[in-house]
């Protein structure tokens, strides 16, 4: 079991850094009509950061070498793809999930 | 505006409306939770820490990074710097919420804590049910759905151990969410700019600076593009 106080410490700075972008508004715009560059941002940032979070969510793909990135490509495919036709977020996720721990356990091991 | 006195009290119609409201989130979260809770006892934690995770951070990308983070011994430093990149979209969910938050009074730091990306979108898009304080409404959604988070994560350390099958590639399932969430904003806005630059520069911060190194970069790129192009996106 691992209980040293670095990862105590770790789970607290997480915890705070959370708290505090999620209060930062309510604290700096405090009565305060909200400045139109921070509306524009908070319009269309969120998208951006989606997609880097998606890539954030691949980057330990394995290109150059075998598996070539094949079963992150097939389960984000069908993970995409059925999200596309049915809008089913949780019926997406998990097909797409279950794909792949059939394909780098099954196929591609 | 004449304050109207509404009635913060818990009654079987409201726990029935909010049960059946916050259903989808109880299953994501379910879900979600058992997910990050298997990688967190994977990387030698036991329940505690997954409860004490769900209860003060509750937020399904942080922590998930999170699992990373405590299994690689990264530096404080790191860890505040990921967790300010990897959650800097919550700025705007606060920004989004000042009017819809204003006197909530007691609750009010609860419902800014608790503004995760499901439970925002879920309060943002429901009325509460006549008579009901709106802000207990949010108050009651929230302290659900959190409870959802939580249960979901002890579950997964729990059975982390003792899975009944092999959970190798498990962790595809942030990447999904992350999938779905793009492709509902695909077909939510017509300006694809945002989400193409997001792809872009990450995938380029990527290839340049690898994967420990290349969040930081990314959203340093993101932001100068998204503040000097402002006048090719924003539409308004």
């Amino acid at each position: 079991m691992n209980t040293d106080l670095h990862s105590v410490l770790t789970v607290a700075v997480m915890s705070a850094c959370v708290i505090l972008l999620r209060a930062l508004p309510f604290l700096i715009f405090r009565g305060k009509e909200t400045p139109a560059f921070i509306t524009y941002l908070g319009r269309y940032l969120p998208y951006a950061i989606m997609g880097m979070l998606l890539v954030y969510g691949l980057k330990d793909t394995e290109v150059i070498s075998a598996p070539h990135g094949i079963p992150e490509l097939i389960a984000l495919a069908v993970t995409m793809g059925l999200q596309a036709l049915f809008k089913k977020s949780l019926l997406s996720i998990v097909a797409g999930t279950i794909l792949y721990m059939f394909l780098v356990q099954m196929v591609f091991a | 505006m004449e304050k109207k006195e509404k009635k913060n009290r818990i009654t079987p119609e409201l726990l029935k409306v909010v049960i059946i409201r916050t259903l989808p989130i109880m299953t994501g979260y379910v879900v979600l939770g058992i997910g990050f809770g298997v990688l967190l006892q994977k990387a030698g934690y036991s329940w505690p820490w997954a409860f004490f995770m769900s209860l003060t951070i509750l937020s399904g990308t942080m922590q998930y990074v999170g699992v990373d983070l405590l299994s690689s011994g990264a530096s404080l430093i790191t860890t505040a710097l990921v967790a300010l990149a990897v959650n800097a979209r919550y700025i705007f969910y606060g920004v989004s919420t000042i009017d819809r938050y204003k006197g909530a009074g007691w609750m009010k730091p609860y419902l800014i804590f608790t503004l995760t990306d499901e439970n925002f979108a879920l309060i943002c898009s429901t009325e509460p049910p006549e008579g009901v304080d709106p802000h207990f409404y949010a108050f009651l959604v929230s302290a659900f759905d959190q409870s959802y988070w939580i249960i979901g994560s002890v579950i997964g350390v729990l059975l982390g151990g003792a899975l009944p099958f092999d959970s190798t590639g498990i962790e595809f399932v942030m990447t999904a969410l992350f999938a779905t969430v793009v492709v509902d904003q695909w077909r939510e806005v017509k300006n694809h700019i945002p989400v193409i630059c997001g792809l872009g520069l990450s995938i380029l911060s990527l290839v340049i600076f690898g994967p420990e190194r290349f969040l930081i970069p990314a959203l340093a790129g993101i932001a100068l593009v998204m503040s000097f192009g402002r006048r090719w996106i924003d539409e308004h």
